[in-house]
């Protein structure tokens, strides 16, 4: 116990540090924080289904739990089950193999429910398209509100969707008065206008 | 021991069978020997290499033209062998090889979905990869099978599967998935079980079949490693290199020594990264978030790192055709230098804490074991092999440069449990890092791209490449125009994902979870 202890307190904090005036991270996840509080109250719940992906895009949002992104701390948290959910983040082609098992997951999503289908395979269907096996973009089974590409998209470009998901014109949010003015220049302008997924570029 | 010492006894075994070998040729996989059987022997010629000790490394079907071809391959001593049989494709019709090799019981049964190759003796006639997408007697790797399906409209859920069924006072069944609570590939499973103790877990996977192998086809080169890369995103450096070294090997094309270089300083950057991500995810799974979040923290650092060096965190695409799509930075074998010191600094007390916590020695001693026999007899390699005592490692055994000048030391535990798993693990982390230390003094100058000749109409290639589940095999055929006719990669988990099935006899339900994580098998590289 006395190693663990040491070992923590040598390692420190890890969240990163207090931005200074361009700190992406900490602008991104503020603002998100304040959107979620405006339009979900307190938490936005997350399901992450993958539908045919590599893997890829699951490694990268199981970091956005590590200590240097460290979702939760913006009110972002993943859910075991679509019953408890506001958004389902969706990657992969679907396999058609998947596509039954994605669409009942929808069903059992209580509205009003947010889609974002994130990287670049569920956004287009990538590099695998439509085929006998596959149903290509998630759009083409259940109806999709945010697209984040990447192949797969970075910890922050997830950040970025989340927060595009909850931008006031999406058709499935609930509909609240924005009090919070967009920031001049903000993170948000840029969303779905993502880098393009074009990876090692 | 020079190579092939044991294939003579072999040949011997199938004469004294009446057996033919209707060729026995050194190039036409190398370096890889072949030999070519009738389709009649392929079951005694399957049942004799079991007898002389060879590890079943998988097989394959390759329809061309009116005949269908089918490959297996056989390990031993680090020699690699191909059983080549040729048959009509109006009747084809082959012995089994499960019976002497459990192991491939799935592959051949995926043979039997795709290409429509019958296995005699087949224990289990049930499908495996076929879900609902297309119907009995369809066989999307033909010819004639358009790419894009006869099926119009939704797909069905697979909901009549046969599944096993285990009956009894007490005997209840939990079905899981495939969609799973976590943020983890879909596959299902079914335990039967009494009280907490598993009596029996019966895996369905193919949820993720992307139909890789027939969108391959017509692919160029360069699209090929592309999608070699994502058969499973983890091990895209090791997919897409043994995707390349047999496009490379099929037209004769050596890659410059800086390219092989900067290759396996990739594919060990991904070993590490993914052995440090699971080791955290296991001790999570055992309630010890302590080391999740160091491993978590490390391994960012280290994915950091990936994008700065190499421009992709988890390196995608960097291995092409010939080479390698970019070098490092000017200074980069310094800051690599300088990231392995960091690593190692920042393990050593971590993997100390995690090798003898009592919590953790509590949960993870003696759970899921996996014996040494089913190991040998499953043919797992990779960390779930050498934890059961298992040593092969394909950069020792069957070196490729670069791994053919350095000295790669192979982490052998005999234990089988998921201590040992994790243990294999660290230590292979170790062992990466002074791989790459050796990498990085002798990193050659030079071109990072050698020309790929035109591939000659017919040419094939055997790609063999440690990855950090174990070895990869993928075989390359091009057609006339020059482009792929077919790609088969095959991932160490077809192996291990029945060593999950057998681990977890007699352990309880909720260390399920654990012993899933500490084999890691891959659904997407598995279900193509």
């Amino acid at each position: 116990m006395f190693r663990i202890l040491k070992q923590s307190l040598r390692t420190g904090l890890l969240t990163e540090p207090a931005p200074p005036a361009d700190g992406e991270l900490e602008a991104l996840g503020i603002e998100l924080r304040r959107r979620i509080d405006v339009r979900l109250g307190r938490s936005l719940a997350l399901r992450q289904v993958d539908a045919g992906s590599c893997n890829g895009c699951e490694l990268e949002i199981h970091a956005l739990n590590n200590a240097y992104y460290d979702v939760e701390r913006f009110g972002v948290h993943f859910v075991a089950s679509p019953r408890h959910a506001d958004a389902l983040l969706v990657t992969g082609p679907v396999a058609r193999h998947m596509e039954a098992a994605l669409r009942r997951t929808w069903l059992a999503t209580p509205s009003p429910k947010l889609v974002i289908a994130a990287g670049t395979c569920a956004c287009t269907g990538g590099e695998f398209g439509v085929s006998y096996a596959s149903c290509g973009a998630v759009e083409n089974v259940i109806p999709v509100d945010v697209k984040i590409p990447g192949c797969p998209p970075a910890p922050l470009d997830l950040l970025r969707g989340l927060l595009a998901a909850l931008l006031p014109e999406r058709r499935h949010a609930p509909r609240v008065p924005l009090r919070a003015r967009p920031l001049a220049g903000s993170p948000t302008e840029s969303l779905v206008r993502s880098k393009g997924g074009e990876p090692g570029a | 021991m020079s190579r092939f010492a044991w294939l003579p006894d072999y040949l011997a075994r199938l004469a004294r069978e009446g057996v033919t070998a209707l060729a026995d040729d050194r190039d036409a996989l190398a370096p890889a020997r072949r030999v070519v059987l009738a389709a009649d022997d392929w079951g005694a010629a399957g049942r004799i290499a079991a007898a002389v000790g060879c590890r079943h490394a998988g097989l394959w079907g390759d329809p061309e033209g009116e005949r269908i071809v089918v490959r297996a391959c056989l390990v031993r001593d680090g020699d690699y062998l191909v059983l080549e049989t040729t048959m009509p494709l109006r009747q084809p019709v082959l012995g089994s090889h499960t019976p002497h090799f459990p192991g491939v019981d799935r592959l051949e049964r995926h043979m039997q979905d795709l290409v429509g190759i019958a296995c005699l003796n087949h224990p289990d006639s049930r499908r495996w990869t076929r879900h609902q997408a297309w119907s009995d007697g369809d066989f999307p790797l033909r010819n004639d099978f358009p790419v894009a399906g006869r099926a119009a409209g939704r797909t069905r859920a697979d909901a009549d599967y046969p599944f096993a069924r285990v009956q009894g006072s007490g005997v209840y069944e939990i079905p899981v998935g495939p969609v799973h609570a976590g943020i983890i590939e879909p596959g299902h499973f079914r335990f039967q079980a009494v009280g907490e103790e598993v009596l029996r877990l019966e895996e369905r996977l193919g949820y993720v079949h992307k139909g890789i192998e027939k969108i391959a086809v017509g692919r160029d080169p360069v699209g090929l490693a592309r999608l070699a890369g994502r058969v499973s995103g983890d091990s895209t450096v090791a997919h897409a290199w043994a995707a390349c070294q047999a496009m490379e090997r099929a037209t004769g094309c050596e890659p410059p020594p800086r390219a092989a270089t900067l290759r396996a300083l990739l594919a060990e950057r991904e070993r590490i990264a993914n052995h440090l991500g699971d080791i955290g995810a296991i001790c999570n799974d055992v309630g010890f978030a302590f080391a999740h979040v160091q491993c978590a923290r490390l391994r960012e650092h280290w994915q950091r790192h990936n994008q700065v060096l190499f421009g992709h965190r988890l390196l995608m695409d960097v291995v092409v055709p010939g080479g390698v799509a970019r070098d490092l930075p000017a200074n980069g074998a310094d800051t690599l230098a300088a990231d392995h010191r960091a690593l190692r600094k920042a393990l050593k007390p971590l993997f100390a804490v995690i090798d003898d916590h009592p919590s953790l020695d509590d949960r993870l001693l003696d759970t899921g074991r996996l014996s040494a026999e089913y190991a040998s007899a499953l043919g797992c390699t990779g960390y779930v092999g050498k934890a059961s005592g298992q040593g092969f490692d394909v950069r020792r055994d069957a070196p490729y440069a670069p791994y053919d000048g350095l000295r790669v030391d192979v982490p052998v535990g005999s234990e089988g449990d998921v201590a040992a798993r994790v243990r294999v693990r660290m230590a292979e982390v170790h062992a990466s890092l002074d791989l790459m230390d050796q990498l990085l003094t002798r990193l050659p100058r030079g071109d990072l791209v050698g020309p790929l000749p035109e591939p000659e109409s017919g040419a094939r290639g055997l790609g063999c490449i440690d990855g950090w589940r174990g070895e990869i095999l993928t075989f390359v055929r091009f057609g006339a125009d020059g482009r792929i006719a077919r790609f088969f990669p095959r991932d160490p988990s077809w192996f291990t994902w029945p060593a999950l099935e057998r681990l977890i006899h007699g352990n309880i339900v909720p260390d399920f979870p654990v012993c899933n994580k500490s084999v890691n098998a891959s659904y997407s590289g598995h279900d193509l």
